[in-house]
């Protein structure tokens, strides 16, 4: 369960722009006792407040910039809160796409050290092993180093290692845009496993599609503040689209379901 | 499967975002009271010191697999590979000698010069390389921090265990010098005494590590003033020349709060435990010989073991405490300042 209060997050750009850069424009600035006009700051969350709960999995929509990733990090804990209060049950843990692991060493070294940092025990981390990389689909690659891989193959593997373990709140961050076909029925699978083990989902993404047939509640937000919320999943989105400028979605009068579906990956969503 | 009906969400808003945001479906009650009524926790709150302390311990795992992985990493490009980390300390001494040996002379006063170079400086290197790594650890390991939540004292931890890793192999190189035919150093129980005084300083290095992490984090302009730090504490440690014959030695107090500096004071154990000449030679092992101490570090060879007819400047006996006394100090302090920012790291 997610509680967000009112929250506030202020980001502070250094060397955004303002004087030159020189030497000469540095020491002026220390003489005149002017405070550093280079530092920009960045209101990325302008007050908002929500409620998640148990066995929900939320959707977070808006433009780019709007402030989705930031109200995901703010929510792992990852970023301090400028005013208000994120409030969690246990640790939340954050998956995006660029949750960088060692680079330089191979697929298997970065499975194990993304377990230990989770708080696995070496024993632990070691039975996970196995099931993490045939989920991830990594295959013979896994020991080469994680830079040789494509970003399909990096952000699958990321995703396999962060899935391994139950989290009591779980924020995905557009990780399933880039898998394939048959990662992203698997992925979906696994997040609704994670669902059902009393975790809360949240999930960015910009495939509508994608927040229609895994979230039950949704947020709509534009520059750091919430638009609409509600378990109004289908409505929020078609007033999003409706908004943005974006063709209407054909829907079946009494289901309100999409008209000429992807078959495989709904049958998954309903399982 | 095709993308194209993927729908994505381009163009211009339509509804200006300042209107009233909507409430949706909050509940009435206050939020704070709803997430104290439901045992809800600040997520980006700082844990207590006792909870801090245990969640690392569980990470130490992790602390020790990231620095074995780092230091694999580190040479992988390299041509020579893992040899680097035997070569790089080999050649850290070798141009120390040449330099201070072999040109300047400056050994005047010091037997068996090249053990006691060293000696200092693979001592002084785990602290300089210890210090530098950990002020940038935590600007380095953006990434990392910004993905997973665990406590952020496991990464300076892990730079130092590095460090360790690494200063472990120099001893190795070490011994293999003191005893080969340059230095002729005679392996004696007094070698064990190495172990202690290595602890001592790694302990002494993980405190001032989380110090500088911290500070590092915030002042970015902190790591281009370091270098120049740490070459003034370098040539305040007697890495190079002996304290002792300093030409400010009529100062005995400047002398003596040199000597006790934790730098010198950690090369200054290792030394004694490994040198027989240093152990020989140190001022105050002999009773005092005002003729036999003017002698010293004034005429030829023949007389730089008459060091020990002199008065010391600190008490040697005391030398241990002073290196437990450090180390200490250093963790306690180096965790309470890092632990109190740890909300803090992270925000760019």
């Amino acid at each position: 369960m997610v509680v967000v209060d009112d929250l506030h997050i202020v980001y502070r750009v250094y060397g955004a722009g303002g004087d030159r850069g020189t030497a000469a424009t540095a020491l002026l600035r220390i003489l005149g006792r002017k405070t550093r006009g280079s530092i920009r700051e960045v209101h990325a969350i302008r007050g908002m407040s929500f409620v998640a709960y148990r066995g929900d999995a939320v959707g977070v929509i808006g433009r780019n910039g709007s402030g989705k990733s930031t109200l995901l990090r703010a929510v792992a804990g990852l970023l301090p809160p400028e005013q208000g209060n994120v409030y969690t049950t246990g640790e939340a843990s954050l998956l995006g796409v660029n949750a960088a692991l060692l680079e330089d060493l191979t697929g298997e070294r970065n499975v194990i050290l993304g377990c230990l940092a989770m708080g696995m025990t070496k024993q632990e981390a070691k039975d996970k092993y196995q099931s993490i990389v045939d989920f991830s689909g990594v295959g013979e690659f896994i020991d080469l180093p994680m830079k040789t891989y494509s970003s399909g193959m990096g952000s699958r593997l990321r995703f396999a290692i962060a899935a391994s373990k139950s989290h009591d709140v779980l924020l995905v961050d557009e990780a399933l845009a880039t898998g394939d076909a048959e990662f992203r029925v698997k992925s979906h699978a696994r997040i609704e496993e994670l669902r059902q083990e009393a975790g809360t989902v949240f999930l960015v993404a910009h495939n509508l599609e994608e927040v229609e047939m895994t979230c039950n509640r949704v947020i709509w937000m534009e520059r750091g503040k919430i638009v609409t919320q509600g378990t109004d999943v289908i409505g929020i989105i078609d007033q999003y689209i409706a908004a943005s400028g974006g063709k209407p979605v054909d829907r079946d009068p009494q289901t309100g379901e999409r008209v000429g579906e992807r078959v495989g990956a709904r049958e998954h969503a309903k399982a | 499967m095709s993308n194209d009906r993927r729908l994505s969400a381009p163009g211009q808003l339509l509804i200006g975002p300042d209107e009233d945001t909507p409430s949706g479906d909050l509940p009435d009650v206050p939020l704070p009271e709803l997430a104290a009524q439901f045992g809800l926790r600040p997520s980006a709150a700082r844990p207590p010191v006792m909870g801090y302390l245990r969640q690392l311990w569980r990470r130490t795992s992790f602390i020790m697999a990231f620095a074995t992985a780092r230091n694999i990493a580190m040479y992988t490009e390299a041509r020579l590979g893992q040899l680097w980390q035997v070569l790089t300390p080999l050649l850290n001494a070798g141009v120390y000698f040449l330099i201070f040996g072999v040109l300047l002379k400056i050994n005047r006063g010091i037997p068996d010069y090249l053990g006691f170079l060293v000696t200092g400086v693979f001592v002084f290197n785990f602290t300089q390389r210890a210090v530098i790594s950990t002020s940038t650890v935590i600007t380095n390991s953006l990434p990392l921090i910004r993905a997973l939540q665990f406590p952020r004292a496991s990464l300076p931890l892990a730079y130092v265990m590095i460090e360790f890793q690494q200063m472990l192999l120099s001893m190795a190189v070490l011994a293999i010098i003191l005893v080969s035919p340059l230095c002729h150093e005679p392996v004696t129980w007094y070698w064990l005494l190495a172990i202690p005084a290595l602890m001592l300083q790694t302990i002494f290095n993980i405190g001032i590590g989380l110090l500088v992490a911290r500070v590092g984090s915030t002042v970015n302009d902190f790591s281009q003033l370091l270098p120049f730090l740490m070459r003034t504490w370098l040539y305040l440690s007697g890495v190079l020349f002996s304290i002792a014959a300093l030409q400010i030695r009529t100062h005995r107090w400047a002398i003596a709060l040199l000597e006790i500096n934790p730098a010198a004071l950690y090369i200054t154990l290792m030394r004694n435990s490994l040198l027989l000449s240093q152990r020989l030679s140190a001022p105050g092992s002999k009773p005092y010989n005002a003729r036999l101490c003017a002698l010293w570090n004034t005429k030829a060879k023949i007389y730089w073991y008459d060091s020990a007819y002199c008065h010391f400047y600190a008490n040697p006996d005391h030398f241990w405490e002073f290196g437990i006394g450090w180390a200490v100090l250093a963790l306690v302090v180096g965790f309470w300042f890092f632990w109190r920012a740890e909300a803090k790291y992270g925000r760019g």
